[in-house]
Formats: C-alpha cells, structure tokens, sequence
C-alpha cells in the first residue's frame, strides 16, 4: 500500500469495475493518485489507461465503484458541477483533439475565453508564455492540420495548462518527440507540478523517462494492478512480470503475441491453414 | 419454425433500433432546444454558423431558383396559353413557388449542400475527439457546437427559401413578359392580386421553418451518432441526405393537406 508522506490524496478509486464487452478494462482496481505529486499510469498497449483517464474525468461511467476527485464522486455530479470541478482539470489527449478550425494560438487561448474574462493584451501574454514553455510560440499562426503529431500533441500540452488547472492528466505526451523535444517536456512536466504545485497523471510507455520524474507508477495489465510503488521499489522488484515490462524483454510472462499455433510448426507445416498456399 | 423466429428476431431487432435512435434524436433535440437561451450572451458563434449555412447555400439557391422559375413560366404559358389565360401566368409561377416550390426545392438543396456538410463536420469532430476535448475543458459542445448551428439553420432556411421565390419569379417574368411576349402591367397585377399575404406567403414560411427545423436536426444528430470512423462519417453523410430529403417531401404533403386542403 502507498506509504509516501503528503497524505492527502486528490484522486481516490475504489473498486472501480468497467467492462468493454466482456474485456476487462478495470476489474476492481483500487487507486490514490497524491496531491502535488507525479503518479504515472503504465501498461501494455490496449489494455485500458486512456479509457480510465476518461472515467477519472467523467466521460464514461464504471459499472461498478467510485472516483472519488477532491472529495466528490464524480459520478454522481450534477452537470454544473461537474463542469466546474473540469474547469480545475487539464486533459492532454492521445490524439490532441485540438479544434481544427482554430489555429494554434487560438487553440490554447480557447478555455481561457471560455472561462476567464481577460484584457486582450494579458491574454495574448498568457497564451504565448504557454507556447514558450512547449517550444512552439513561432508557430502561433499555424492551423492544426499544418502541425506534425508531435508538434500537435505540444499544442494540446500548453492547451491543457491554460488555465493552471490543480490537476493535469497526460495521455502519451512523449508519443512521436524528438529526443530533445522529450527531454524538454520531460522537465517540463516535473517543472510545471512543482512550480504550481500541480497534480500530475502521466500515461506512458516510455519507461525510463517516465520513471525519471514519477513519484509514484501503477501498472496496469487487464483491468489489474500489476504493480505499484516508488520508481526505485519498481526498479528493485523481483515480480518477473514486472521486471520484463520494465525491462522491455521479449520473453517471459506479458505476452507480445497474440495467441496462435507454434511459430515452428507453422512454418514447417505448409497445409494448416488457409494462407498455405 | 427456426426461420420464421429468426425474422421476428430480426424484427425486432429492427423495431429496437428505430425506437432507441428515434428516442436519441429527440434527447438530442431537447439538450441543444434547452441551452438555446446561453446563446444570447454570444451572438457571435450563431452569426458565423449562418454565415457558413447560409451565406454558402445562397449560390446554389440563387441559380436554382431561376431556373426554376424559367421553367415554370415556360410550362405555365404553354398551359395557360391554350385557354387564353396567359394573363394569369405570374399568378400561377409565384404561387407555386411561394407555396410548395420556394419552401420545398429549398430545403432538399439546403439537405444536400449545407446538411451533408454539417454532418460531416460534427462526425469529424467527434472522430478526432474535438468533442471530447471540449467536455473536458468543461465547454459544453451543445452550447458550442449544436445549438449555435441549429439556430442558423433554422433562421437561414425560410431567408433562402424567400430569395428562392423571388428570383423564381424573376426567372419566370424573363421568360414570360421578355421572351413570349405576356402583358407587363397583367403579369405584375394579378400576382399582386391573388397572392395573399397570409394564405400563401405566411404558409410558405411555416413551411420553410418546419423544414429547416427538420433538416438540421436529421442533419446534426446523425454527424453526432455516426460511428467516429471514415466509413462511418460517410455513411451518416449520405443518410442525412436521404433522410432529411425523404422528411421534407413527406411532411410537405402532410403540411399541404393542413393548410390548404379539404381532406
Ligand atoms: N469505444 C470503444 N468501444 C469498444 N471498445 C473500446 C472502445 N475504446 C477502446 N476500446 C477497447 O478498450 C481497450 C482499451 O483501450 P484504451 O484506448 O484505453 O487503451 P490504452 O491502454 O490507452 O492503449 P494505448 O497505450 O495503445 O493508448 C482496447 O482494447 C480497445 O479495444
Ligand atoms: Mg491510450
């Protein structure tokens, strides 16, 4: 169980169960996510971390449990208060989602228009701070379909801490960076929750930099916690499953391949099946 | 025995999916109705959806309409012509555009241009998460995206359907009064005479609106309900045409038969 000091806790899950079909996605899965912290979420492609960080957001409803965030179940908000407790969220999605028909500058000043009643001026100063802070203030006149996916995922990043939110879920913000943009966003994640005193999700599959800046990684695998703990209790673990995930090891027990008749004799044996010939 | 089980499965099957989208659209409907009001405080997001609904349906409906009135004036004067009644030529070219043409040429070409465009875009949008993404900015998209494009299609469409009629009546007086020689001072009285204000031109507009009420929303929820794939965009688009097409000329019918009609 976690143990770290700061023992207040900002996301709280409890047997939280959702299916898709009859693909375990949470199957009673118990999670705390600290207050001021950097808790990353890990685990093999397909098996769940952006569908609970749309359930941690409240987008999708768990057939069983609760997500306790800043003390209120965030299943059972009104409208109105759901959207008010958003307002303190920042999402960077997988895919961006930046609205095409804005270009990048507008984009990032979206939610603050939307929500804040700002001099034009003072705006035009946020917004830029925030395209600095991701490399892309030159870029402000671009539209979203002139953005490279890392360029575009950097956009969604400065978009989702527009509005100093006390909480930032990262979906993938590594995915498709250079390994200077990388290191950059990196720190920047760190930075940002320690200068802020942000919260920070962060979903990943690039271990070693996600390891470099979390205080505290849950796995996942199929609708499991697999495992839990401090980079260094990670790092230390004598789980196998564990270890290969880590490690990046073909062989042992987390599966690459889908399942199927043995390599070998499917090579040998020409007339098995349909693509024999 | 099994076969015929497996057809009322299916039937059933069917009738549920008709009834549960049925029962979808009209939440959908209620939602985007409900946050209409939030829209007063932002003018701008509605008058840049009728620029796109609207203004980029104008060109379309300019050059339909007077085809359309060109034909008719031809059609009529060939007809009318045979009972010495070419006099009567601009009443019949803009009654039939102000009752049943304007408001129903209209709305199938608003179907096909600006329907299947909305369509697409919300299918896109909610395809590359810009929906989502706004959800979680705490931004609702009714009030964002819906309503603002709702209440544009539904103030466009009687403006089309009116500019239609009128540059029918143009198409016709050109073919009628210029090119087969149809008295000037006749064509322009007798419309004036026979077109009443209420009768005629008040239901147009009824019409105009039940249409574009129609349009938009068939138009909207299947760009929201279409499967967030490029199959499934395309898909919705070519049902938003269809359908909205089909609702128009069936509750034309419906709506003749109130207002005009004895049945
Ligand atoms: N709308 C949906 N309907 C049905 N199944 C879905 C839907 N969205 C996702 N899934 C399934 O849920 C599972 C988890 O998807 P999810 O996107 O959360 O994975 P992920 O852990 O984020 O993977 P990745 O690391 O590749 O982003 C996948 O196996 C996917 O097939
Ligand atoms: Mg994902």
């Amino acid at each position: 169980m976690p143990s770290n000091k700061g023992d207040e806790v900002l996301v709280k899950i409890r047997g939280l169960r959702f299916f898709r079909g009859s693909l375990p996605i949470a199957d009673g899965v118990d999670m705390d996510i600290r207050r001021g912290k950097v808790t990353a979420i890990m685990g093999p492609s397909g098996t769940g971390k952006t569908t609970l960080l749309k359930l941690i957001g409240g987008q999708l409803y768990p057939d069983a449990g609760e997500v306790l965030v800043d003390g209120k179940n965030i299943h059972t908000l009104s409208r109105k208060e759901l959207y008010a407790l958003r307002r303190r969220m920042g999402m960077l999605f997988q895919s961006g989602a930046l609205l095409t028909d804005l270009d990048v500058f507008e984009n990032v000043a979206f939610p603050i228009r939307e929500h804040m009643t700002l001099p034009e001026s003072m705006l035009r100063t946020l917004v830029l701070m925030k395209l600095e802070s991701v490399g892309l203030r030159g870029a402000r006149d671009l539209m979203p379909s002139e953005l490279s996916g890392g360029m575009a995922r950097r956009v969604a990043l400065a978009r989702a801490i527009a509005l100093d939110p006390m909480m930032v879920m990262y979906d993938e913000p590594f995915t498709g960076q250079d390994p200077i943009s990388m290191g950059v966003l990196v720190q920047l994640i760190r930075r940002l929750n320690d200068a802020l005193g942000l919260t920070s999700i962060v979903v990943s599959h690039d271990v070693k930099e996600t390891l470099s800046i979390a205080d505290y990684v849950y796995v996942l695998s199929r609708g499991k916690v697999m495992g839990q703990g401090s980079p260094e209790e990670l790092r230390k673990t004598d789980s196998e499953w564990l270890k290969q995930f880590l490690q990046g090891l073909p062989d042992g027990p987390v599966p690459f391949h889908y399942p199927g008749p043995d390599y070998f004799d499917d090579l040998i044996n020409q007339d098995v099946d349909s693509h024999a010939s | 025995m099994e076969k015929i089980l497996d057809r009322l499965q299916g039937l059933g099957v069917l009738a549920l999916n008709v009834f549960g989208r049925l029962g979808r659209g009209s939440l959908f409907l209620f939602h985007t109705l409900v946050i209409m009001p939030q829209l007063w405080r932002r003018p701008g997001l509605v008058v840049r959806q009728i620029y796109s609904v609207g203004v980029l349906t104008l060109l379309i409906i300019l050059v339909s309409g007077l085809f359309v009135g060109m034909v008719l004036g031809l059609q009529g004067y060939t007809t009318l012509v045979d009972f010495g009644a070419q006099e009567s030529l601009g009443v019949v070219v803009s009654l039939s555009l102000v009752r049943e043409l304007g408001p129903v040429v209209t709305a199938l070409l608003f179907a096909g241009r600006a329907g299947s465009a909305l369509t697409a875009e919300i299918g896109l949008m909610k395809a590359t998460e810009q929906l989502s993404g706004m959800e979680m900015m705490a931004v609702d998209p009714y009030r964002q995206v819906f309503a603002p494009r709702f209440l544009a299609g539904f103030i466009a469409m009687p403006i089309l359907a009116a500019i239609f009629s009128a540059v029918g009546v143009i198409g016709g007086y050109v073919v009628g009064v210029d090119m087969l020689g149809v008295d000037f001072g006749a064509f322009w009285s007798q419309m004036q005479a026979k077109v009443d204000f209420h009768e005629d031109v008040m239901n147009g507009v009824v019409k105009s609106l039940v249409f574009g009420l129609v349009c938009v929303w068939i138009a909207l929820y299947e760009g929201y309900d279409a499967t967030p794939t490029a199959d499934g965009v395309s898909r919705a688009t070519t049902r938003t045409v269809v359908h909205s097409s089909l609702a128009v000329l069936g509750l034309d019918f419906v709506l003749t038969a109130l207002m005009f009609g004895d049945l």
